[in-house]
């Protein structure tokens, strides 16, 4: 028998169902059994939650985290990687397919299905390769693939560099009415590039990788996407550029959805000074004039979500040369509290920021939105907007502590989620 | 008081100065029939080279002996230390064998600056990636200031690969210290971007637009594979557009000097006449390496203390 709560006098705001107020929640048996307006008397519950001054959002939803089980269980597992998940306010997350093995194959969507059954502390939905063991060169077998669970095809990491074959994909997904998630990234372009071209990759005599590798297969996809009418998802972007590619695609209705990440318009490659291996991420953390234009971006909703590209790795692997440390940033635990600076300073509103970090990634991979009405499995978080706390990558509960937000002060930050039902406190 | 040389973006002017002004001194030890000193006896230098290296690792061994130091020389194959001991084990055992000094050199940019947050002992950048090579840069400065008495308001001519080149990076970082001129010449494939709004800097991409007037003609060492990478059509075609010859070299000042980091390609970014010619300051770089490094291990062994004393002029004379 599950726990009866009451989640007192929080500012319930759920866009989905057009809620915006101070409201009562009552919790039972993993679903909201009532929403109830202060005034109303509450019956007794097992506990009571007091979100006094704190925002009580649905459950955040993740489009892009690497949960790095089976294979890389010394960078994560799905156990930590979805209690970070839920420390970090999340109630579902997608995790991409370079695992080793590769989630090329219905069995190891299974096998990573069972193992967030028994070991995750959040919804876990799978994304499957596009190509054969990401070699960009044979499809997967999608079907296979979607009926062992996954939501969505993505070669992540690297790209699809066959136009040919990001068309079939394209095409052939279709059939299954699930996206095609493009890492965009000319690999040709990129060569062995480390950060973004510029005077400071000139300055740190690091190979730099230059907007164009980002831009030019965005354009790639946004005409591949036009000529097949396939449901096309853009990731991470990071670059002016793909944000005016595709604020100009969405205009002339092409079906492309678009994601960024909190270090996206957060950072600039002025944080790889000194040879810093935390910031190193792929793409590389770009200018400010990117950095603003991916907040105009989510700003004018030319971006649908914010995901984390939450990308855990061992510290060793991370405290090398710069050219030899793994890309990437663990992303799950500050995720919260970097994407309310938005709302802090005005570029979106509450609402849009709920939009974009749990309804539309639920659209996007066609799952069941989280929203906060009677009768709804009660997956949400309690947010307290006010708290200003400072990064300690130690505390976090993944096993990655990789982060470029080390010892920054962030106002505001998830103190429960609830997942099914169930509370859990985030530290 | 300095613990490391890392590069030339570390320092200020008058430290370079500082270093040139030491490494005179030692130029004198090297012209002596006995060319060693009790300086730095008992004091241990490694050379932890992950790239093969003659020069540079010889020019530092000799530097090292001359000063009286113990030195030894440890050459890893970048390859092995990958699959196995993490830098930092490796230079951490440096450190346990006593080392007072670890020379470095790596393919890697940004190494010797990882290493050197980790050990007490002093790294000196033997040159990383395409990041600093800065010894180089301050033999090449003692070398022009040698030929020409100044080195404020020269102009300089460096020719080639400046994108790969660690060896351009430093120089550039120091004569746009100085006050000189840097006229970086090469293809728009090797010139990397942005690299014109450093102090000093001036991009062209013909000898014909770089070379009058210039006081200095600096020519990098291209790589045979950088034609592989697509940079540029055939070393051939980047002979043509790009060595230094005689009826070239009369484009710049009738003065200019001649300089190489070595090896040389001889007929490919410099042809024979010019390199073996009474302009060419080849070998002298080659014999004040050795003087600046000595410089540069004395001032880190002895605690770089501020700019220009001549109380260590003294103390070097009586020393030796």
């Amino acid at each position: 028998m599950k726990k009866t709560y009451l989640i007192r006098n929080g500012r319930v705001v759920d866009p989905g169902s057009g809620v915006d107020g101070l409201f009562n929640i009552l919790v039972a048996s993993g679903r909201i059994d009532d929403v109830l307006p202060p005034e109303q008397e509450v019956p007794q519950t097992d506990e009571i939650v007091d979100a006094t001054g704190c925002y009580v959002l649905p459950g955040l939803v993740d489009l892009h985290t690497h949960l790095r089980e089976p294979g890389f269980e010394y960078k994560e597992t799905i156990a930590s990687g979805t209690r970070a998940a839920v420390n970090g306010g999340f109630t579902a997350v997608c995790c991409m397919p370079n695992t080793r093995p590769i989630n090329d194959e219905p069995a190891i969507t299974r096998y990573i299905q069972k193992k967030a059954d028994t070991d995750g502390a959040c919804c876990v939905y799978p994304i499957g390769a596009i190509t054969r063991g990401q070699a960009g060169e044979s499809l997967t077998e999608m079907g296979g693939l979607v009926e062992a669970g996954c939501v969505g095809f993505s070669d992540d990491g690297k790209p699809v560099m066959s136009s040919l074959i990001m068309r079939r994909a394209l095409e052939y997904s279709q059939i299954f009415k699930v996206p095609i998630i493009s890492h965009a990234e000319d690999a040709t372009l990129s060569g062995r590039g480390v950060m973004n071209e510029g005077i400071t990759a000139v300055q740190l005599g690091l190979r730099g990788i230059p907007n164009a590798s980002e831009d030019v297969m965005v354009a790639r996809d946004i005409a591949l996407s036009e000529l097949t009418g396939g449901r096309l998802h853009i990731a991470h972007v990071s670059t002016e550029g793909s944000v005016r590619l595709i604020r100009d695609a969405k205009k002339r209705g092409v079906r492309v959805t678009a994601e960024t990440c909190p270090h996206y318009f957060t950072l600039t490659e002025k944080e790889t000074l000194g040879y810093n291996t935390a910031a190193k991420v792929n793409p590389p953390l770009r200018t400010d004039r990117d950095v603003q234009a991916v907040r105009e971006g989510l700003a004018d909703g030319t971006f649908d979500a914010i995901a984390t590209d939450h990308a855990p790795h061992h510290r060793e692997e991370k405290a090398a040369a710069f050219d030899d440390a793994p890309p990437g940033i663990s992303g799950l635990e500050t995720a919260v509290g970097l994407c309310l600076g938005l709302v802090h300073d005005g570029t979106i509103s509450l609402a849009r920021l709920v939009e974009m970090m749990s309804l539309n990634p639920c659209r996007i991979i066609n799952i069941p939105v989280r929203s906060i009405q009677k009768g709804a499995e009660a997956n949400l978080v309690i947010v307290d907007p006010a708290t200003v706390w400072t990064v300690d990558p130690l505390t976090f509960v993944s096993r990655g502590r990789n982060t470029p937000f080390e010892g920054r002060h962030l106002k505001g930050r998830p103190v429960f989620t609830f997942v099914s039902g169930e509370a859990f406190a985030c530290q | 008081m300095k613990k490391d040389l890392l590069g030339i973006r570390e320092l200020s002017a008058e430290d370079i100065q500082h270093v040139l002004d030491t490494a005179s001194g030692f130029k004198g030890v090297l012209e002596r029939d006995i060319k060693k000193v009790p300086t730095l006896r008992g004091k241990t230098m490694v050379n932890l080279f992950f790239e093969p290296s003659t020069r540079t690792r010889m020019s530092f061994e000799l530097a090292g002996k001359r000063l009286s130091m113990d030195v030894a020389n440890v050459s890893v194959p970048s390859s092995s230390v990958v699959k196995g001991e993490s830098l930092l084990d490796t230079i951490r055992t440096m450190e346990a064998y006593g080392a007072d000094i670890v020379v470095i050199r790596h393919a890697s940019s940004g190494v010797p600056h990882l290493l050197s947050g980790s050990v007490a002992a002093s790294i000196v950048n033997a040159g990383d990636g395409f990041n600093e090579h800065p010894t180089q840069a301050l033999l090449d400065l003692f070398t022009i200031r040698q030929h020409k008495g100044r080195l404020e308001g020269l102009t300089v001519a460096i020719v080639g690969d400046v994108a790969h080149s660690r060896v351009a990076k430093s120089n550039v970082y120091a004569m746009g210290k100085l006050g000189m001129t840097i006229r970086l010449i090469g293809p728009p494939t090797l010139i990397p971007s942005g690299v014109e709004s450093l102090p000093g800097v001036e991009v062209y991409h013909t000898m014909e637009e770089g070379l009058p007037g210039a006081d200095v003609v600096m020519q990098l060492r291209i790589q045979k594979e950088r034609q592989e990478g697509g940079f540029f059509p055939s070393i051939h075609e980047y002979a043509d557009l790009y060595i230094l010859n005689s009826r070239r070299l009369a484009m710049a000042r009738p003065d200019a000097i001649v300089m190489h980091p070595g090896p040389l390609n001889r007929g490919v970014e410099i042809s024979s006449d010019v390199a073996d010619g009474e302009r060419s300051v080849i070998l002298d770089q080659v014999q004040n390496g050795v003087a600046v490094r000595m410089a540069v291990l004395y001032l880190l062994a002895g605690g770089w203390v501020s700019s220009g004393t001549s109380g260590q002029q003294e103390e070097l004379a009586s020393s030796a």
